[in-house]
């Protein structure tokens, strides 16, 4: 079977606690899609829950509000990973539980 | 693309690699690709390891199989680009452009296997609703999939879940469909490191 654990493990500890332009706690706040404050909690949120809704708008906005490009880059990367994060948790988390009950 | 640093911030090695890109293939070079290699220590270097090993690891589903996944998670995420790439790469990793193609319009009615279907219904559940549950997991299993095809199939969504949302943030720009016929040769030639 392929084995994504390490690497998984991997980029997620690089996008969160490596160097960086964005904050280690605005890039956390943003995989975790909690804690941010408008315009940002609306890019974040919308890129977590359906990201094809994303406007130049909303981009436009997080610029706006002082973040650089490469702030902006950070933070969306890591909102991404961490709805990715959240839905293959809680399905290993079935897995899990379909397979201890058998 | 949404920010000017993607589209024209890369470093000298990389803007050469495009200029490379451009005059082989003659078509613009894809977005994802300007993704992967800006400040590629941050995420490219990194999701390349991931990417590659849920799609070409080791695994009991095939290639195609895998393409079809990635086409299926992006098509629910109604990303444009990673739908079409994938498309394009699981047609070519089957030698079946009509198995993907029903695969993805009527997964209910397609000439699929049994195992692959349960397991594309999972994945799409997934992507759609943000989660499963043990009852899910208990139908896939009883479909003839194994734990282990499970969490390589959860790889693969981990993997476009990432991406597609990526590729719609930053508006990747949707070539026509000969640009990613010579992508879906390149990935079935290199893989995705």
């Amino acid at each position: 079977m392929s084995d994504i654990a390490q690497a998984r493990k991997e980029l997620v500890a690089r996008i969160l606690e490596g160097d960086g332009r964005a904050s280690h706690a605005q890039r956390r706040a943003a995989f975790d899609n909690a804690r941010l404050a408008e315009p940002l909690s609306t890019l974040i949120d919308t890129v977590a829950k359906h990201a094809y809704k994303v406007t130049d708008e909303d981009i436009t906005a997080a610029r706006a509000s002082g973040l650089s490009e490469d702030e902006i880059f950070e933070i969306v990367v890591c909102a991404a990973i961490g709805q990715a994060t959240r839905q293959y948790a809680t399905a290993v988390a079935a897995l899990e539980d379909a397979t201890k009950t058998e | 693309m949404r920010l000017a640093i993607l589209d024209s911030g890369h470093g000298f090695g990389s803007k050469i690699l495009f200029v490379l890109i451009r005059t082989v293939s003659r078509h613009p070079v894809p977005e994802i690709i300007k993704l992967i290699r800006y400040r590629p220590d941050f995420f490219g270097a990194p999701m390349k390891e991931v990417v590659h090993e849920a799609m070409r690891g080791p695994s009991a589903w095939s290639v195609g199989d895998r393409e079809l996944m990635a086409a299926l998670v992006s098509k629910m995420n109604e990303c444009e680009f990673c739908t079409k790439a994938h498309t394009a790469v699981a047609a070519r990793a089957y030698h079946d452009e009509a198995k993907v193609s029903a695969g993805l319009s009527d997964l209910d009615t397609a000439a699929i296997e049994q195992p692959l279907r349960a397991t594309l219904r999972l994945l799409g559940k997934l992507t759609r609703e943000h989660a499963v549950d043990a009852d899910d997991m208990r139908t896939v299993l009883a479909a003839g999939v194994s734990r282990e095809q499970i969490d390589d199939a959860l790889a693969v969504c981990f993997a476009f879940n990432t991406i597609d949302r990526l590729a719609d943030a930053f508006e990747f720009f949707v070539p026509g469909p000969k640009a990613f016929e010579v992508g879906a040769k390149f990935l079935m030639a290199r893989g995705y490191r």
